[in-house]
């Protein structure tokens, strides 16, 4: 048994490092022909140019795009990761009759086509009158973001030791307090992890955005606007290989946060 | 604590006994006070997902012509859903190809999830899970048009292989089809699979493995016996969670499917941004639903069956 282990072994980490470049050579085709000085994406590679990423920067509706996915984020993540706070608390803290099923019942947006909570929020809106905004577009956003927060947060929950609330509440802190000066410290890694993530997830979502936003356009939306037209594509490659980069570094950040979290864990713990 | 005791001797002294109730209630009971603070979430779910599905099901059974909706009630849209040939092949495509696409995530993942559970130590572990969530969280609509990119007729493999001279002309069957639209949904959804087949495959207590293993299994039968059937929530978890959001893709059928690959979001969206039949987008809407849970149900029923039998 053990000593055909290594061999056996071998063939897998053949496979993961493949997988790996499946995962990651496709999306690095965009940062690699953003710098090609070609308004064809194709090989041969022409030369080295960074005027995309001039051109780029020159784009007004560009700046407005990006202005208008900053803000739809930033509330999406505030709102998101407050309602995730609550109902992680609620879902970990106490024995709830019927809990099973309200969790199911929040993360059914996952198992929802995007299209159909896009049409149907176009549909609530529209009968109950609201004109289409970027408030329209962060509802749909905080519906999306909500379950990601929940379980970032869930996770986070669970990961201390309920017993440290119960000593605050025994040696006669309320519970405010107790939240302010005890739960919220050690929950705070798990915070920072869910408003990040949830701020990517929205600001990379297009489909919702896209039948919600009305006559303002959030920077999915202009991209997707851009794609008609091939003679914008280098520039688009370049706004792309950006994205790419500063999302890839909120990921780490927000993964490093939730890995501080499971430290603390063991530090409780012990 | 200090402030619940007000509230109790508040009222006692103002409006007797029910306000009194109300916070011993509050305090004393767990679900009461857990109820409270989830309820900001669910009205929130309920505002903006429980509602709008309510509603997009009552306009689904309505008419409309032009800018004018007529409320009466009919079936009138779900007959053209059913009878039309056109929507019934769109329907067939849609779920062949989003079952292909589960189909192939899953099997690619497993062993890759495989491979995370069990030969990698508990340090690096975390390493892996970062590398392979990462594209996760990246934008979609990125990731999708990096296949345009790679598989387009001036794209990168076309140009790549004529720039190193292996053919003369380019090759049109890359882009524009079922196929493209399967890999492209089988690398945009691959966490998806991942994740899920990871945790249930971490979960598996190794001194089972050691039993089968000491009782004489050899490594294949040991995984078909212990292994597999005990990954399987996973694996489950992973197709559901991959078959029915794909099912509705829009994104890649639009970039990459060209006609072949047109599937039935492409349809919804035409009838609520262009042609303007908000009811009969609303049919097709649910109907596609339904049909997702109805092959959802069924293969996850077979798939248990199966999986018991070879036990």
């Amino acid at each position: 048994m053990r000593r055909r282990g290594p061999k056996r072994n071998l063939g897998l980490v053949f496979y993961a490092v493949l997988y790996l470049a499946f995962l990651y050579l496709p999306v690095l085709f965009l940062p690699l022909f953003s710098f090609n000085d070609s308004a064809f994406i194709a090989f041969p590679l022409v030369g080295f140019t960074t005027k995309w990423y001039g051109q780029m920067l020159a784009d007004s509706a560009m700046h407005t795009a990006l202005w208008n996915s900053l803000k739809v984020g930033a509330a999406v993540a505030l709102a998101s990761t407050a309602l995730g706070l609550l109902a992680a608390k609620a879902l970990t803290r106490y024995r709830l009759p019927g809990g099973a099923a309200v969790l199911g019942f929040t993360s059914l947006p996952l198992f929802i086509p995007d299209i159909v909570l896009g049409i149907s929020l176009l549909i609530l809106l529209n009968t109950v009158g609201m004109q289409l905004s970027l408030i329209s577009v962060m509802l749909g956003h905080i519906l999306i973001c909500a379950p990601f927060a929940i379980t970032v947060l869930m996770s986070r929950f669970d990961g201390f030791d309920k017993s440290l609330e119960e000593a605050s509440l025994d040696l006669g802190e309320n519970a405010w307090t107790t939240f302010w000066r005890v739960t919220f410290p050690l929950v705070l890694p798990g915070i920072i992890s869910s408003l990040l993530l949830t701020f990517i997830v929205s600001f990379d979502e297009f489909l919702i955005a896209y039948f919600l936003a009305g006559t303002e356009a959030t920077l999915p939306i202009y991209i997707w606007g851009q794609l008609r037209f091939p003679y914008k594509l280098p520039v688009v490659l370049a706004l792309g290989a950006v994205i790419l980069v500063v999302s890839c570094v909120l990921v780490v950040l927000a993964e490093w946060m939730r890995g501080l979290g499971q430290g603390g864990k063991r530090m409780v713990g012990a | 604590m200090g402030s619940l005791a007000t509230v109790d001797v508040i009222g006692g002294r103002y409006s007797g006994g029910l306000v009194r109730w109300l916070a011993t209630l509050y305090r004393r009971s767990d679900a009461v006070r857990g109820y409270t603070l989830l309820s900001p979430t669910v009205l929130v779910m309920l505002a903006a997902m429980a509602a709008p599905m309510a509603l997009l099901a009552v306009y689904s059974f309505w008419t409309q012509d032009g800018y004018v909706v007529d409320k009466t009630f009919t079936l009138a849209r779900y007959a053209e859903v059913f009878s039309r040939d056109s929507y019934r092949e769109l329907f067939y495509r849609s779920l062949y190809i989003s079952s292909l696409v589960t189909v192939v995530t899953v099997l690619l993942a497993y062993p890759m999830a495989y491979f995370v559970a069990f030969h990698v130590s508990d340090r690096t572990k975390f390493v892996w899970l970062i590398l392979l969530t990462i594209p996760f969280w990246t934008s979609y609509l990125l990731r999708v048009f990096a296949w345009k990119i790679i598989l387009g007729y001036n794209g990168v493999i076309n140009s790549g292989l004529m720039a190193l001279g292996i053919i003369h002309e380019p090759l049109e069957f890359l882009l524009y089809n079922t196929t493209a639209v399967v890999v492209t949904l089988a690398h945009a959804w691959a966490a998806f699979a991942i994740l899920p087949i990871y945790v249930s495959l971490e979960k598996i207590d190794r001194s089972l493995l050691e039993a089968a293993a000491d009782l004489g299994d050899g490594p294949i039968r040991r995984f078909l016996r212990i292994t597999l059937p005990l990954s399987l929530p996973g694996v489950i978890g992973a197709a559901v969670l991959i078959f029915v959001p794909t099912t509705g893709d829009y994104v890649t059928p639009t970039l990459v499917g060209g006609s072949d690959g047109v599937m039935i979001a492409n349809v919804i969206e035409v009838q609520f941004a262009k042609i303007g039949n908000w009811p009969m987008g609303a049919a097709l809407a649910m109907a596609s639903m339904a049909a997702v849970g109805l092959v959802t149900l069924l293969s996850v029923q077979a798939v248990r069956l199966a999986v018991s039998r070879t036990r």
